[in-house]
């Protein structure tokens, strides 16, 4: 079965807080705002720990790419259960511009030069929602992917994924080395038990740099303007469906 | 911080050393685990406690669940020693942990609280090893609690006129009385009891002692019909002719009194943080609706009177913490923490009532009806300035530090 697991891990803008524009309109204000880990990838941290339990798995690795504070996120990651971290040192206008293209080429670095035989990620990141890094990661290492799981079993060495698609449920058989995608309903992720919070403390957080991978960094996307979504405006009541066309029909509408 | 520190070491009599410096910081920012434990404490009590405190309490359901829940984090027992199936953490972090599950449910917070410094506490400070396993081990999962029982109806504050006696008879204590308020006891599974053991030693004749439940002898009154936390169940303790084994008597002979007060000191730091835990609940309230009530034109966050009132609870709310961190510390470093404890306590529980009282008053009529928790946070606190000693006895303990200070 899979020897190593490797799991990413994104610190993002913490869930519950309002997001606010920057007033240069470049990207939303990230300084003293509170960060946590990425939902899905709580989800996906969740279901590698929970194979490592069940005994399909040797070592989880959580893995994330950013400056000095993701090591918080790799902690939270092992508190949780996972063995090691790897962080992937990226800071400044690097950062700024890090998207998913990138970040799968790191991956798929990584993978190869730790032997792992399944990646699982969150499906998406809920600050960026670009829902790319895994099937990115998946074609770059020409492994097969099981996105937007809601199931995930093992079967000898064969991977079975349900996943959440828009008509239902789509049950699909992959071979590994895998790479899988997390949806909501996979599983819930636990809270980080004291003890655990002890241990994870011991555990072992190796820094690397995107260079020592042969991974560029330099991004084939420019942000030329970020603005919050427009107010909702008040709407019109109409008395009768010749005054909604009139009204349509003077806004060009039809 | 620094004239904190000379004047604790200078009144306790040691020779001028320096609290290691990582103290200092710690009230600035907490250390990373510390962090990461008030972090997953507080997801907890965000995603698990607040969303059913307001059910619990109109209920007044043991939250039975949740504490398991709570013991399978190790929060149950966050001092307790990992060999005896604890989390093996500090004070420090058991205030946090107290702190942030009481902002959620300040009921989950005091069953938390009791079984933590009142029940595992004097164990594990003057059990034996024996005592330890039988005592500890299980209670440290969530799956039995434990309470403390030191009040009469015929004494609080008056600690030291137990009337419950207890008697030698061949190899059993039997134990006779009734002991009152007791936090945790229609849903535990033992209790630290407090008993005269010789009447003429007066409060140097008390003992403390182990008491299964159920057992033969014991019973329990009805449960109180409480203003506040109302998902801990409190009630009396009837013993009558109720027998324990020798073995079951927690230290020496007459050290109870001694056992209660060192417990209770510690007891303290945990109110403390409950009721911490409590103000910020109802400061959070409070901001959040300023921002979203309009009246004459704005949000009622623009007028200074609101203003004014929420820079007072901020005040009063870190203020307490900031004592109560401090006495956890000294705790944690093994220097007399008395004082600290007092002080922690007062301050704390007065900023609970301070802070849910002006935020009723923020809210308007919205704090006076059940639609919002305002009114039960009001209702939480109130029990914070009585129990585990009272405001006045805090005081008093207080003065009895700052007077032995200046000892002519």
């Amino acid at each position: 079965m899979a020897a190593r697991v490797l799991v990413g891990v994104k610190r993002v803008i913490d869930y519950a807080v309002k997001i606010r524009v920057k007033p240069d309109n470049t990207g939303v204000v990230t300084d003293g705002v509170k960060h946590s880990m990425n939902p899905f990838c709580e989800i996906a941290v969740e279901e590698a720990v929970r194979l490592k339990e069940k005994k399909l798995v040797k070592e989880v690795v959580a893995v994330s790419c950013g400056p000095q504070q993701v090591q918080e996120t790799i902690r939270t990651a092992l508190a949780m259960g996972a063995d090691r971290g790897i962080h992937v040192e990226v800071s400044g206008k690097d950062y700024d511009s890090l998207g998913p293209l990138q970040v799968s080429k790191i991956l798929a670095a990584l993978a190869k030069k730790e032997e792992a035989s399944l990646i699982i990620l969150g499906k998406q990141a809920i600050d960026d929602d670009c829902n790319q890094t895994g099937q990115m990661t998946a074609a770059l290492l020409d492994w097969p992917q099981g996105t937007f799981a809601s199931e995930v079993a093992v079967e000898g060495d064969k991977l079975k994924v349900i996943r959440e698609v828009d008509g239902g449920l789509e049950t699909i058989k992959i071979n590994l080395p895998a790479v899988v995608t997390a949806d909501l309903r996979l599983n819930t992720p636990r809270y980080a038990t004291l003890p655990n919070i002890m241990k994870a403390k011991k555990k072992k957080i190796t820094n690397v740099k995107p260079g020592d991978l042969g991974v560029d960094l330099t991004s084939r996307l420019e942000v030329l303007r970020v603005d919050e979504p427009p107010q909702r405006q008040a709407g019109v009541k109409v008395e009768t469906v010749e005054d909604l066309v009139g009204k349509l029909k003077e806004a060009g509408r039809i | 911080p620094v004239h904190f520190t000379v004047l604790g070491l200078i009144q306790s009599g040691h020779l001028v050393r320096f609290i290691k410096s990582r103290s200092l910081t710690q009230l600035a920012e907490l250390p990373e685990l510390h962090q990461m434990l008030r972090q997953t404490c507080r997801d907890y009590a965000e995603k698990e406690l607040a969303p059913v405190a307001g059910q619990l309490d109109k209920n007044h359901t043991f939250p039975a669940k949740q504490v398991r829940e709570l013991g399978a984090m190790g929060v149950m027992a966050v001092e307790v020693p990992e060999s005896l199936g604890g989390a093996g953490m500090d004070y420090l972090a058991y205030s946090l942990a107290v702190e942030e599950l009481s902002r959620g449910c300040a009921s989950t917070g005091v069953i938390v609280s009791v079984n933590n410094s009142l029940y595992l506490g004097p164990v594990l400070a003057f059990g034996t090893e024996e005592q330890k396993q039988q005592w500890i081990s299980p209670f440290t999962t969530g799956e039995k609690v434990g309470c403390f029982a030191l009040s009469e109806p015929g004494n609080g504050s008056d600690a030291g006129a137990a009337s419950t006696l207890a008697r030698q008879e061949g190899d059993e204590w039997v134990l006779n009385g009734t002991k009152a308020w007791i936090t945790n006891c229609w849903d535990a599974s033992a209790a630290v009891v407090f008993a005269t053991t010789d009447k003429s030693l007066k409060h140097k004749g008390i003992s403390a002692f182990l008491v299964p439940m159920p057992h033969p002898g014991l019973s329990l009154g009805k449960k109180e019909d409480k203003l506040g936390i109302r998902a801990s169940s409190t009630a009396n303790l009837i013993l009558e002719d109720c027998r324990i084994p020798l073995g079951n008597l927690l230290g020496q002979r007459g050290m109870g009194f001694k056992i209660g007060m060192q417990t209770l000191d510690s007891g303290r730091i945990g109110i403390a943080s409950q009721a911490l835990g409590i103000a910020q609940a109802a400061l959070d309230c409070a901001a959040d609706y300023a921002h979203k009530r309009t009246a004459f034109g704005a949000p009622i966050a623009r007028l200074q009177a609101i203003q004014f009132k929420l820079a007072d609870m901020a005040v009063a709310l870190e203020s307490a913490r900031l004592l109560t961190w401090k006495a956890a510390m000294l705790r944690d470093a093994k220097k007399p923490y008395s004082k600290a404890a007092a002080m922690a306590k007062l301050a704390a529980s007065e900023a609970a009532t301070f802070v849910s009282h002006q935020a009723i008053q923020v809210l308007g009529g919205m704090g006076y009806v059940t639609d919002m928790p305002a009114e039960r946070h009001y209702r939480d606190a109130r029990i914070t300035e009585i129990y585990e000693g009272t405001s006045e006895i805090q005081r008093l303990v207080i003065a009895n530090q700052v007077l032995k200070e200046y000892q002519q």
